[in-house]
């Protein structure tokens, strides 16, 4: 199969989403287009570590968790309430946390050479377990007894919601950066596994520690970066922009309505959009500057770099916290546009392992090809329900409504998702396991 | 002949690394493959066996041609080969690593390994320890026990004293000329070429891939040329 | 001081589901480190084979019932077993024949093996939850408890209640009689031998006469064996849902890697250790310690290490332990 072009492979998506427009709904052709473009974005920074620099991170679910966690403590309004009675216990405790860290990382400095240094790290996070339930004990549970039906948590910093994206990234790249200390020696195996733990943990932490996120209870109704549709509804040069729209009089409210849902999604798009822009054109110079081939270099054999003195794993770590910031990016933005945040939902299925298909079926090693595949994966996976609903009625057209097998086949159209993502990546791992649009390489 | 190598071509990737070479092995023979380093023995050996992917030529063991056949099938038609490196299961026991060797064969069983004890003794008392906590001499053994079970008639091997003492060395050349004792024909690779040359019956000098010189042990120990070069004057 | 109470306090929470727990995480590990040490993979779908397996079990155990065939007073699941087993090899060897052996016979890197595992772990996923649905089932039947907890606190005169599920019993006898089959087979057998010298050395393994083909049969045989009866005791012990058995793959390659992969006996261990560590230390020792005296019957700390909900942050910690000290795993494996 010869390589599609990339500006042929972007038209034929327009096409498609034009398509689902006029079939099903504009609506819902943009809330795809959003959506996709959040995806590229995942799998950009997916491939920021895999494709350029050969790391397996399936903990990626952890760092759009993160992300999302980022627009609640960034944009939610503050609880005042919670701050006094627990603010200073949650201080006290960040403050051991992070002299904690900092010890250890100090520790693993000052006595490299000593042989019993990582067993004194080790006793010394034991017992600092129990130590910091003290400190934080009681602070965290006066925080979730204050109005624990809308709040028990402590709130936000009440900021505009896009500074928690940039937030988002940096809280990634750290978290990024103790993982990678503790396991980005490991061989690629390993480190999927180990990743995997940890984002298991993240979640466990996210959702456990109520006083930060008010964690299985959901946070609703975060700020947002575009119009509301009830404002807009009510907005006179809104009406008038639509009646102007609409060729032949005066509109219905009807359609002022839905338009006003179009417009909210667009302007998301916009804002989508422009980052992707950005981001794009950041790792482009990225990846074709020296230190973008160096990686490269690195990825395609470390044994020879290795022996050429270069410090691989300093640089794998700064190219780990760069890809995971990005994916932390991307949960802010998620979350965002949901309007919600919801920790239960993050399953690795859905947001682990459904961006490395994208990653992988784009192309890795190309940016092009992760926004690629971002576009193409989300596309299927959202259709693919509609698509299976419909080919099951047709072939069970004979049967009646209330038969079982029909209903059962009918309940069962939401894993047809799955199996379409496992027979893609199947049939893509077999056939073009370099993507639909390969690494453009310089070898010789 | 027992075993008759021609116009041998054999490398790794694009890279030819033997470049034409004849061999042939008499039955009950000792032959000694030597050279100086990146000559080519090793490969040579290894495309013999079957575990090279690009290898030409003809290699006929006693009249038939088997080079077009995997490994496998050439075990099971009488060639054995002990690996310079890795030669061992070091996760099994003595005992195993011998009676793996004999799986085989089926109609053999104790028997052959009493054999193999015999002609090793030192690792009858071991044959219950990990094959991987032995020294190095002992793995030796352990390795050249595990390639007899298969019952060759052209037994292959590719540096069994590297890395040894030289006691240890001795000792190993003296369990090779009690296995020629057994009518195996034995073609080895070696680096201790004088060692090596003294226990063979012939020998072949590769450079650079290809054949440089060829004669009988005494010949080649006595060549001044090959004395000064590979044997230290 | 109390130590009746407190030791039944101890074996009703802590031993005895560590030890059921245990049990299941070990076959499942050794399935992972068997797939490792043979076919050289980290298989991300064996968490779905267990579900698919089980699956099918539960199907053949709802015809056996309406049927009107039943086991006593234990689950009529064990009928169904066997011929789960028989799917579930059928489904590995399809895929072996038609997925992996592609790769194997292209010499791919692991990356892409375990790449191709997600792949078929998407579609298992699927199919499970095509055929059966993502709802909880309860397939369990029979008698539930061998030992009741308010009979034995009628007939002893303890305060504390023991008790004992069929379930648990039956885990530790299955575990126990399918281990000492498989590490039989593995130690005394020419098949099993084979299998450990060509997960060992694969190269010699070939030189040596071994045939490939048939170590990767047997393997993947075993492996179904075990992935069936472990997701269908987990199962029974708790209940099924396809949910969850992707979520329990990470314990067990923690128990993997820490026993050592490649390593059945590590495996083994590695299994329990893991059950006994999340177990361990996530339960409120308060009632424990009231009992032997060494604290206050009226603190309200429950002394809890860590939260329950922290049981992922376990079995990393652990892993990170082992792979720091001793990379190898506790009982030793393929090095790093």
């Amino acid at each position: 199969m010869n390589n599609i072009d990339s500006k042929t492979a972007f038209i034929i998506m327009g096409f498609l989403l034009i398509i689902v427009g006029i079939l099903q709904s504009w609506g819902v052709a943009i809330t795809i287009l959003n959506l996709c473009i959040i995806s590229a974005i995942m799998s950009m920074g997916v491939n920021i570590q895999w494709g350029f620099a050969g790391l397996i991170n399936f903990g990626v679910m952890g760092f759009l968790a993160i992300g999302g966690l980022a627009t609640v403590i960034v944009s939610m309004p503050p609880v005042y309430e919670a701050w006094t009675v627990g603010g200073s216990g949650i201080l006290y405790s960040l403050l051991f946390l992070i002299g904690l860290v900092t010890f250890c990382i100090l520790i693993n400095k000052w006595f490299y050479d000593f042989k019993y240094k990582n067993f004194i790290i080790f006793i010394l996070i034991i017992l600092s377990i129990p130590l910091l339930k003290k400190i934080s004990g009681s602070s965290i549970q006066s925080i979730e007894s204050i109005n624990p039906a809308a709040e028990g948590y402590l709130g936000g910093l009440g900021l505009p919601i896009i500074f928690s994206w940039f937030i988002g990234a940096i809280l990634s790249a750290s978290i990024a950066y103790v993982i990678g200390k503790i396991c980005l020696g490991l061989r690629s195996d390993y480190l999927a596994i180990a990743t995997l733990l940890i984002s298991g943990i993240i979640i466990s932490v996210i959702k456990h520690e109520e006083w930060l996120s008010r964690g299985v209870k959901n946070v609703i109704g975060l700020k947002r970066p575009a119009p509301y549709e009830v404002n807009l509804q009510n907005s006179q040069w809104f009406i008038d922009l639509i009646n102007f729209i609409n060729i032949g009089g005066d509109a219905s409210r009807d359609l002022i309505i839905s338009s006003s849902g179009i417009f909210v999604k667009l302007c998301f798009t916009i804002i989508f959009f422009i980052t992707l822009l950005i981001l794009l054109f950041l790792s482009e110079r990225a990846v074709n500057s020296p230190w973008g081939r160096m990686m490269r270099a690195i990825r395609d054999n470390e044994i020879a770099a290795k022996s050429m003195g270069k410090n691989i794993v300093k640089h794998q770590l700064s190219i780990f916290m760069i890809g995971s910031a990005i994916i932390g990016f991307a949960g802010a933005m998620l979350v965002t546009y949901d309007g919600l945040f919801t920790p239960s939902s993050y399953q690795p299925l859905r947001y682990t392992f459904l961006i490395w298909v994208m990653v992988l079926l784009g192309g890795s090693g190309n940016n092009y090809g992760s926004i690629l595949g971002g576009f193409v994966v989300w596309f299927i996976w959202i259709e693919s329900a509609p698509i299976a609903l419909k080919i099951i009625e047709f072939f069970t057209l004979f049967l009646d409504q209330s038969n079982p097998i029909k209903l059962h086949l009918i309940e069962s159209v939401p894993y047809f998702r799955y199996l379409m993502m496992g027979i893609g990546l199947l049939l893509v791992m077999r056939y073009k396991p370099e993507g639909l649009l390969p690494e453009k390489s310089n070898k010789i | 002949m027992k075993l008759e190598v021609k116009n041998l071509i054999a490398g790794y990737g694009s890279v030819t690394i033997v470049d034409n070479c004849n061999f042939y092995l008499n039955e009950g023979e000792i032959v000694s493959i030597l050279g100086p380093n990146g000559a080519g023995k090793s490969t040579a050996m290894k495309a013999m066996v079957g575990i090279l992917d690009q290898t030409k030529g003809s290699i006929r063991l006693s009249g038939q041609e088997i080079s077009r056949l995997k490994t496998q099938n050439r075990i099971e038609l009488g060639i054995s080969f002990v690996p310079q490196t890795n030669n061992i299961f070091t996760e099994l026991t003595v005992l195993e690593n011998i009676e793996i060797g004999g799986f085989l064969n089926k109609n053999q069983g104790k028997n052959k390994i009493d054999e193999m004890f015999d002609l090793f003794p030192i690792i009858k008392e071991k044959r219950y320890q990990l094959a991987g906590e032995l020294s190095g001499g002992q793995r030796q053994q352990v390795a050249i026990a595990r390639a007899l079970m298969t019952n060759p008639s052209v037994l292959m091997l590719d540096e069994p004293t590297a890395g040894v003492s030289p006691i240890v060395m001795q000792e190993i050349f003296e369990h090779i000329m009690r296995i020629k004792s057994k009518n195996i024909s034995i073609l080895m690779v070696e680096q201790n070429a004088s060692q090596a040359l003294k226990i063979s019956d012939r020998g072949y000098v590769l450079v650079s891939g290809k054949n440089a010189f060829h004669g009988t042990g005494n010949e080649l120990l006595n060549n001044p040329e090959i004395r000064k070069t590979f044997l230290g004057g | 001081m109390e130590f009746a109470n407190a030791f039944i306090l101890l074996c009703n929470f802590v031993i005895v589901p560590s030890i059921t727990y245990g049990s299941q995480l070990a076959l499942g590990a050794i399935g992972v480190t068997l797939i490792y040490g043979v076919l050289r993979f980290a298989n991300f779908a064996y968490g779905d084979l267990m579900a698919f397996g089980t699956m099918v079990v539960i199907l053949i155990t709802w015809w056996l019932q309406s049927m009107g065939i039943s086991f006593g007073i234990l689950p009529t699941a064990l009928l169904a077993i066997p011929f789960g087993i028989v799917v579930t090899i059928a489904i590995s060897l399809f895929f072996d024949q038609y997925v992996f052996k592609y790769y194997r016979d292209k010499k791919s890197s692991s990356v892409t093996f375990i790449v191709v595992s997600l792949g078929i772990m998407f579609l298992l996923n699927a199919i499970v939850r095509i055929i059966i649905g993502p709802n909880d089932i309860n397939f369990m039947d029979g008698e539930r408890f061998i030992i009741n907890a308010v009979e034995f606190k009628n007939s002893t005169q303890f305060e504390e209640g023991f008790s004992l599920k069929t379930t648990q019993v039956i885990t530790l006898i299955t575990t126990a009689i399918t281990c000492y089959i498989l590490f039989y087979f593995l130690n005394k057998t020419k098949t099993g031998k084979s299998m450990r010298a060509y997960s060992n050395n694969e190269d010699l393994a070939l030189l040596s006469g071994i045939n490939p083909n048939k170590i990767i049969l047997i393997t993947w045989i075993i492996v179904s064996i075990l992935a069936t009866i472990a997701g269908t005791l987990y199962g029974l012990d708790k209940s099924f849902k396809p949910f969850t058995y992707f979520n329990n793959l990470l314990p067990i390659f923690a128990a993997t890697i820490v026993g050592g992969i490649g390593n059945p006996i590590g495996a083994f261990y590695g299994g329990f250790v893991i059950a006994f560590s999340e177990i361990a230390l996530t339960f409120a020792y308060k009632k424990f310690l009231i009992y032997l005296t060494i604290i206050d019957p009226n603190t309200t700390n429950l002394i809890q290490y860590i939260s329950t909900d922290y049981k992922f942050a376990i079995s990393f910690a652990i892993l990170v332990v082992v792979l720091i000290f001793k990379p190898q795993g506790i009982f030793k494996g393929k090095l790093i």
